[in-house]
């Protein structure tokens, strides 16, 4: 109970994988020496067949997911085998390949499969180390509730404005408006923000669109003008959007980072699963030019 | 046509209707008097197009009026139609105030103050009772209403909400939209109200949405006078902490309660013989209570489905006319009795089978044929197993005839015979817990096996029934806790001794420094037990139901070392110290059992002082209704990577509806409690459900049978809001066509005439390898806790967080 999938029932797959690795590299040091390591040996052909089980086994992982009836071990297990045996993976068909490379579709299948491989490995790291902050980072609330915070946050920012000078409603609705959460991919896994905000110009007359992360600028802008107010009921109205502004700033920071964080464990996928049906191609196609040309 | 009628039908919902129709296809003289406007209010109010459900399907309809399945306003037309044909003399908007008299002189008062003579009377006016009135002048006005059907009718009206329970905190919510809604809360606060209205209502009053009024009266109605009409044609006078104020209105809702029906009842002289208004009246097996001419039929009688009241109403008139009809029932008993080794008819097997079971004596003849047909005759084999130690089961047996034999005891196994008239099953029936012994079957045996609703309303109306389960209760719980090898003689004095206590949820049983005078055995619910650590309260512990508290200051003749608090409302067995030395006496080894079990607590409560994130951890699970848990779901944050899966295996397994939301509900340490059944104790969901669909299988899920009629009940009562209305949805495509052809998910698409259900977790009873959520978390991060688990997990947590 509540163990990580690295440490699933003693790590059982771990010593599976290690043995099958310690197998095939006592092995291929033992083969004798009279070709060069090759995959048309009888120990290339074993490797071979080893690894070509393990793809589709490994690749059975997305079945098995979707199979929620199925009563085969339960799902952790699956992973943590699967996490293992991919590992193992790697070294076997490397033994496999004899060292042998080209400009060929038997190296591109091998060169997907590292991709693959390390894309996974990439997974691992994410799955184990972004839970807790992710938890850490949302504070209990659900991201629903975070939403529904930042737009309370907005209408009294609205409700507080209504009763100051125009500028000052115009430029909460345009700091409401001009928020942009997960903007693009690019932004989404940097975190970075992008909001502007439509402020009066300084000269007077007229206003102009600038970035606002952070809440940067509006902070900037309020604070100036709190710093310049002298009219009792103004100065409070002022702090009290200023108050406002900076709730706002933190849970717009918490929204950005849940969406990081929730989009890199998911990112790699994209990367691990296309280019797993990219490896299966190309690995029928090495099987079938090996036993064609042969 | 004369004021002077054989047959008086008060209340027009389906048991009035059929009573009346009945009557008039009869062409006996009758009048049927209905309150409201129309026939069926209560089927009236609704949901348009709501699936009205004919459940028990086993019971044959016997009506004039045409019933079955069918949307309500098929049903409520057919009904129309009816007392149409059968020229029914209905009187609408006749409400009665007063019934005085016996057979054949009765004696009706209408609020309009006219009288209607009658020789019978038929009670037919449900449970549900009249809303109070606000009782100020005025409340005549058109502008007062006291339900709101559909919030969306109205449109930029000030209104005003008179009423701060979730009835009226609903009505406020759906109205606020396009609205001006004001609130008017005679306290301070909207503790009557579940959380969720509760909260919703605060913010829109902070964020201006809303007004209320506090500690404010509602004094009168009046219309606007000149200046006011421009703004709402009445006023709303009230007297608030600053004075009074005129509030200009176009509508007042009030939502302040209603009168239960039973005084109504009880002031024409019907006795409810347990003295509470929740009980039932007592009643003859032909629906007559003990004032002479005085019929009740359905709801209010204890017949909450309208088939059963619709039959009724048909009997009650032949009964009335002194016609012998077997009940509609009778084909169903006859079935049910095809076992018995005795064949008589079904009557005298009824008189056989009350007479030969002392805890049912005081039954009248209706209640037992009500009890007998809900529960299921059992003719065992001997030896055959009845059910075994640790089942979840809560059903409660009697032995009609042979005997039973009960293996009880952990490792020293001992079993002790139960005779014909005896019964058991009351330990699980009434703390929720497991079984605590293996009964198996003895030779010629004849068992009634009563499901826990049945018992349960049968405790509510009789009040020996109670008095003789408790007593019992508490002398079999002394025996199995202290001295498995006493007789049940020898330990009635010490039972006598016994009292039950019962305690709210956070009550403290005693507190820390209390000098330690008794032992507590918790017989449901469970207890926290905490210490105060350098000024601060720190949970230390949790028992649940079935463990004692309290032995350690017992044993040592002390002060108490801790306080115990109730988690959820909890009953215990109180023994006092001079019956627990008189125990201790009897058994040399009970002083070393306790001393044991006193060792190990000890040694775990140091084990937890040392850890007081486990301590919070403990107090945030209890508040999140663990204390009444058996199987939770908890979710390690540490581990879930949020991909939705234990939601996505739910959902398929379960018809394509989720009975979990994973992302909701709250998170503590690490520690994520998803909206996801809890399986309590006493599930609250089982409360109030017409059909009994709600049951509890012997492995311990809560589960919704397919009976059910989807009336929402479970869904309002759960404090924990993992119970959904859900319709079924479209068959999903196959797992290859969605990979391969990308079919798209039906699963959203849901037609608006299926018929909604209730939907829960069934802890994925009758498929192999447990729940399918936990199966189908990839990284482990779902694990299901059990009350028994629980401290041990906390431990286990806090340690390596």
């Amino acid at each position: 109970m509540h163990e990580s999938l690295l440490a699933y029932r003693q790590k059982r797959f771990l010593w599976i994988a290690a043995a099958l690795v310690l197998a095939s590299v006592i092995a291929y040091t033992m083969q004798s020496n009279a070709e060069p390591p090759n995959g048309g040996s009888w120990l290339g052909y074993t490797l071979g067949g080893i690894g070509a089980a393990l793809i589709l086994w490994l690749m059975a992982l997305g079945l098995r997911k979707r199979s929620y009836r199925s009563t085969l071990g339960n799902l952790q297990g699956w992973v943590s085998a699967h996490v293992y045996l991919g590992l193992a993976l790697l070294i076997i068909v490397t033994l496999h390949t004899g060292f042998q490379f080209g400009w060929n579709v038997h190296t591109l299948a091998y060169v997907l499969m590292c991709v693959v491989i390390g894309s996974g490995v990439v997974g691992v790291v994410l799955y184990l180390r972004y839970p807790s902050e992710l938890s850490a980072n949302r504070a209990s609330l659900t991201r629903e509730q975070l939403t529904e915070q930042l737009a309370e946050l907005d209408a009294r920012s609205l409700r507080v404005t209504s009763r100051m000078p125009s500028e000052y409603h115009d430029l909460a609705q345009s700091v409401r408006d001009r928020t942009r959460l997960g903007d693009g991919v690019v932004a989404l896994l940097r975190g970075t923000d992008r909001s502007q905000v439509l402020m009066p110009n300084a000269a007077g007359g007229g206003a102009s669109v600038v970035m606002n992360s952070d809440q940067r600028a509006v902070i900037g802008f309020l604070s100036d003008r709190l710093s310049r107010s002298t009219e009792g009921a103004q100065t409070q109205a002022l702090t009290e959007l200023m108050s406002l502004v900076t709730a706002r700033r933190s849970v717009l920071a918490q929204l950005r980072r849940d969406a990081q964080l929730k989009a890199w464990l998911q990112i790699w996928l994209y990367v691990h699963v296309p280019v797993t049906f990219g490896l299966f191609a190309a690995l029928i196609a090495h099987v079938l030019s090996v036993f064609l040309y042969w | 046509m004369s004021d002077r009628f054989k047959i008086a039908v008060v209340g027009a919902g389906p048991g009035g209707l059929s009573a009346a129709t009945h009557a008039a296809e009869l062409g006996v003289s009758h009048v049927l008097l209905e309150q409201s406007a129309a026939p069926a209010n209560t089927i009236q109010r609704f949901q348009k197009r709501k699936h009205v459900m004919a459940e028990p399907g086993v019971l044959p309809l016997r009506s004039p009026l045409a019933f079955g399945p069918a949307r309500r306003e098929d049903v409520l037309a057919a009904w129309t139609d009816g007392l149409a044909k059968h020229r029914v003399n209905v009187r609408y908007n006749a409400t009665v105030t007063q019934i005085s008299g016996t057979r054949p002189a009765i004696v009706i008062t209408l609020a309009s103050g006219e009288q209607i003579f009658a020789e019978n009377v038929v009670f037919a006016i449900g449970v549900q009772g009249n809303p109070r009135q606000l009782g100020i002048p005025g409340q005549e006005l058109p502008c007062v209403q006291y339900q709101l059907d559909d919030p969306d009718q109205y449109r930029d009206e000030s209104v005003i909400v008179v009423g701060v329970g979730d009835a009226g905190l609903e009505n406020a919510l759906g109205l606020q939209d396009h609205n001006r809604v004001t609130l008017l809360n005679t306290g301070t606060e909207f503790d009557r109200a579940k959380e969720g209205n509760r909260n919703a209502v605060l913010k829109a009053i902070e964020s201006g949405v809303m007004n209320c009024y506090y500690s404010s009266t509602a004094v009168a109605i009046e219309l606007a006078n000149a200046q006011e009409l421009a703004h709402a044609p009445y006023v709303f006078v009230i007297d608030t902490a600053s004075g009074r104020t005129r509030l200009p209105v176009n509508r007042i809702i009030a939502r302040i309660g209603a009168i239960a029906p039973s005084k109504f009842v009880e002031s024409c002289g019907i006795v409810f013989p347990s003295g509470d208004p929740a009980g039932l009246p007592a009643l003859s097996s032909q629906y007559e209570s003990n004032v002479q001419g005085l019929y009740v039929i359905g709801a209010l009688g204890g017949y909450p489905l309208i088939k059963q009241a619709l039959n009724q109403g048909y009997e009650v008139v032949e009964y009335i006319l002194g016609r012998k009809i077997e009940p509609a029932d009778h084909p169903l008993f006859v079935e049910k009795f095809r076992k018995l080794p005795f064949q008589q008819s079904v009557d005298v097997t009824l008189a056989l089978m009350q007479q030969r079971v002392p805890l049912y004596r005081d039954l009248n003849t209706l209640m037992f044929r009500e009890l007998t047909l809900g529960s299921e005759v059992h003719t065992p084999q001997a030896g055959a197993l009845i059910f075994s130690k640790n089942d979840y089961t809560n059903s409660f047996y009697v032995i009609v005839q042979g005997s039973v034999e009960i293996e009880l005891g952990d490792d020293d196994k001992y079993r002790l015979t139960l005779g014909a008239g005896e019964f058991f099953g009351e330990m699980s029936l009434l703390s929720g817990r497991r079984r605590s012994g293996t009964v198996y079957a003895g030779a010629d045996c004849v068992l009634l096996e009563s499901p826990r609703r049945e018992i349960n309303k049968l405790l509510a109306s009789v009040a020996t029934v109670k008095r003789v389960l408790d007593q019992q209760f508490v002398a079999r719980a002394i025996r199995a806790a202290f001295a498995p090898d006493a007789s049940q003689e020898d330990l009635q004095p010490i039972a006598d001794c016994a009292q039950l206590q019962r305690f709210k949820a956070d009550e403290a049983l005693f507190n820390e420094g209390d000098v330690a005078d008794t032992l507590h055995l918790v017989r449901s619910g469970s207890v926290a037990i905490s210490r105060f650590v350098a000024g601060r309260e720190v949970v230390t512990s949790y028992l649940a139901a079935g463990n004692y508290v309290g032995e350690m200051g017992l044993m040592g003749g002390t002060r108490r070392s801790a306080t115990v608090k109730a988690t959820v409302p909890t009953e215990t067995v109180c023994l006092d110290a001079a019956s627990f030395a008189q125990l201790l006496e009897r058994n040399p080894r009970l002083r070393d059992s306790v001393q044991n079990t006193a060792r190990k607590r000890i040694a775990a409560n140091v084990d937890m002082q040392s850890q007081p994130q486990a301590g919070d951890l403990i107090s945030f699970l209890l508040r999140q209704g663990l204390g009444e848990a058996t199987d939770v779901l908890l979710i390690d944050e540490t581990l879930c990577v949020g991909c939705d899966n234990c939601e996505r295996a739910c959902a398929d397994t379960h018809q394509g509806t989720s009975r979990l939301d994973r992302e909701a509900g709250p998170t503590f340490a690490h520690v994520h409690v998803p909206t996801s059944c809890r399986h309590c104790e006493n599930p609250h969901c089982m409360k109030d459900c017409p059909p009994d669909a709600i049951r509890r299988a012997p492995n311990g899920e809560v589960f919704i049978g397919d009976n059910c009629i989807g009336c929402g009940n479970c869904e309002r009562n759960c404090p924990y809001g993992v119970i959904h209305m859900a319709a079924k949805p479209p068959e999903q495509p196959g797992l290859l066509a969605r990979l391969l052809f990308g079919a798209a998910n039906t699963a959203a698409v849901v037609s608006k005439d299926e018929i909604k259900k209730a939907v829960k977790c069934d802890m994925c009873s009758g498929q192999a390898g447990g729940p399918a959520c936990v199966r189908a978390c990839p990284t482990g991060a779902a694990i299901r806790v059990s009350p028994e688990k629980f401290v041990e997990f906390v431990s286990r947590t806090a340690r390596s967080s």
